[in-house]
């Protein structure tokens, strides 16, 4: 079995918006999400993307809040919208086949730097019971399932900066290959608290105030927290329904580098990049756009431009790239999620959202990174680019549909 | 009058659970973990607030066999003279 796989629902909750269409509409318009970090002292980075106007009683009662750690709930928040979205109509037997497949860098950091400080500065004796399932890192997809009923092949990639997509890449196939027929995929992540920022800050990979991707000026990344989800499942299913397709996934490509734990390889990059057309059996000139991964680090960004340029040759001319986390920030484990659906609703749209920020050009990032303002394109095909810590990449190739 | 444990543990369970008052007013001496729509994941929970609060630790045994409110009233009873008598 080989199925074509649509994207008929997104659901999104992070700094540029707090649903799917104040996302797109904020990233779109090429606003900077990024703002002064509060509660936070000490650090040498001043700035983060934080959620704005986030109220969990919004979305959750007190006693279901005991059980969330945020970055469960921001999964949750993104699932509720993503399916209402895809207008999926469940009956038992697709609940049945249905899987939830979420990444996360970090799990319920939150909570257990919170009970780690209690032990460790306050020296409490006694901790909640509820620490244990908020802080596993695969309680989102636990309970993103259990609010829907569906009893599907569900699990949690942990893969760093490439988790989302990961998880993207393995729902794809599942729906695919006809193991699920229906997949809730994406990634969550919430990693604002002063241990792990503290942590961060002595990678020195933070930039002090904004990110500043492929110009020659970058400093460095912005955490970020939110999440996104996708509703996958077979074109077929999507049409008999009537649904809405943002577009369909045609490939993934994955490669580990094998190289340094923290410095990215272009040859590991390009290869998972052209594993990926290869999976789609689509040529590199077909490519109109790449959504970058694009940290806004010096080492990244450099060698991402190195990558796409071995593999697309004079096409990298001819493609657009752009990194929308200068405007979201680095979600970590969410971050292959928001760009997914900053890719799908691209291609949707007609409009390519800009790398924001962006003031000097850098030789070394010698592309069309569509500076500072968005751009109207019909684009045929898209990759989004995810390439970790400990050098495993993960790229996903979209069609318009 | 200072509360009695059963009212104590009465507002513990109720905080802990996030009843509404009205709920909350059901509770009696008598009351099950069961008719109280308390789980055993919930029950783990009531006993680290009641932990807390009377400032006792629970065994894991004891807070196993727990059933309802009349176990805990008792329990914590048992906790509490123990704590009370001077050691040696």
């Amino acid at each position: 079995m080989n199925r074509r796989v649509a994207v008929t629902g997104a659901g999104v909750i992070c700094a540029s918006g707090n649903n799917r269409d104040a996302f797109w509409r904020s990233i779109a318009r090429g606003e900077n999400a990024v703002t002064p970090l509060q509660g936070f002292d000490g650090l040498r980075f001043s700035h983060g993307a934080r959620l704005r106007g986030y109220q969990p009683l919004d979305h959750f009662t007190e006693k279901e809040l005991d059980l969330l750690d945020p970055f469960a709930q921001f999964a949750l928040i993104a699932a509720r919208e993503a399916v209402k979205d895809s207008s999926v109509v469940w009956t038992n037997e697709l609940r049945e086949r249905s899987g939830v497949i979420t990444g996360s860098c970090l799990g319920g950091k939150l909570t257990e730097d919170d009970a780690f400080r209690e032990l460790y500065a306050e020296k409490k004796t006694r901790f909640h019971p509820m620490i244990i399932p908020r802080t596993m890192a695969n309680a989102a997809a636990s309970l993103i399932g259990m609010e829907l009923g569906l009893t599907g092949a569900s699990f949690t990639f942990s893969t760093a900066c490439s988790s989302a997509n990961h998880a993207l890449a393995h729902a794809f196939a599942m729906v695919r290959y006809g193991q699920l027929d229906l997949a809730i995929a994406g990634g969550s992540e919430a990693p604002f608290t002063l241990g792990h920022l503290k942590v961060w800050e002595g990678m020195r990979v933070v930039a002090p105030d904004t990110c500043r991707p492929f110009s020659r000026d970058r400093k460095g990344l912005i955490l970020a927290e939110g999440a996104a989800m996708l509703v996958l499942e077979p074109l077929d299913a999507a049409e008999v329904r009537g649904s809405t397709v943002y577009a369909e996934i045609i490939g993934a490509g994955m490669t580990a580098d094998a190289h340094h734990i923290t410095q990215p390889s272009a040859e590991g990059a390009a290869r998972a990049m052209r594993l990926a057309l290869q999976d789609a059996q689509i040529a590199p000139q077909q490519i109109g756009y790449i959504n970058a991964h694009g940290t806004g680090t010096p080492a990244n960004d450099a060698t991402e431009t190195q990558a796409i340029r071995m593999l697309f040759k004079d096409h990298a001319d001819k493609l657009a790239v752009s990194s929308t986390k200068s405007m979201h920030g680095h979600a970590l484990g969410a971050a292959g999620a928001l760009e997914a659906a900053a890719t799908v609703l691209a291609l949707h749209h007609g409009v390519l959202p800009p790398t924001a920020n962006y003031t000097t050009p850098d030789p070394e990032c010698d592309l069309d990174v569509i500076p500072n303002a968005g751009r109207r394109a019909e684009i045929g095909y898209a990759l989004s680019n995810s390439f970790a810590f400990g050098g495993l990449n993960a790229v996903l190739a979209f069609r318009r549909h | 009058m200072p509360e009695t444990t059963l009212e104590r543990v009465t507002r513990v369970i109720a905080a802990t659970q996030h009843f509404s008052p009205e709920k909350a007013s059901t509770i009696t001496g008598e009351s099950t973990f069961q008719e109280l729509g308390i789980d055993s994941l919930d029950g783990i929970n009531v006993v680290f607030a009641l932990e807390n609060e009377f400032d006792i630790s629970v065994p894991d045994d004891a807070a196993k066999s727990m059933r309802g409110v009349r176990d805990i009233v008792s329990g914590i009873d048992v906790l509490l003279t123990a704590k009370a008598e001077p050691a040696g």
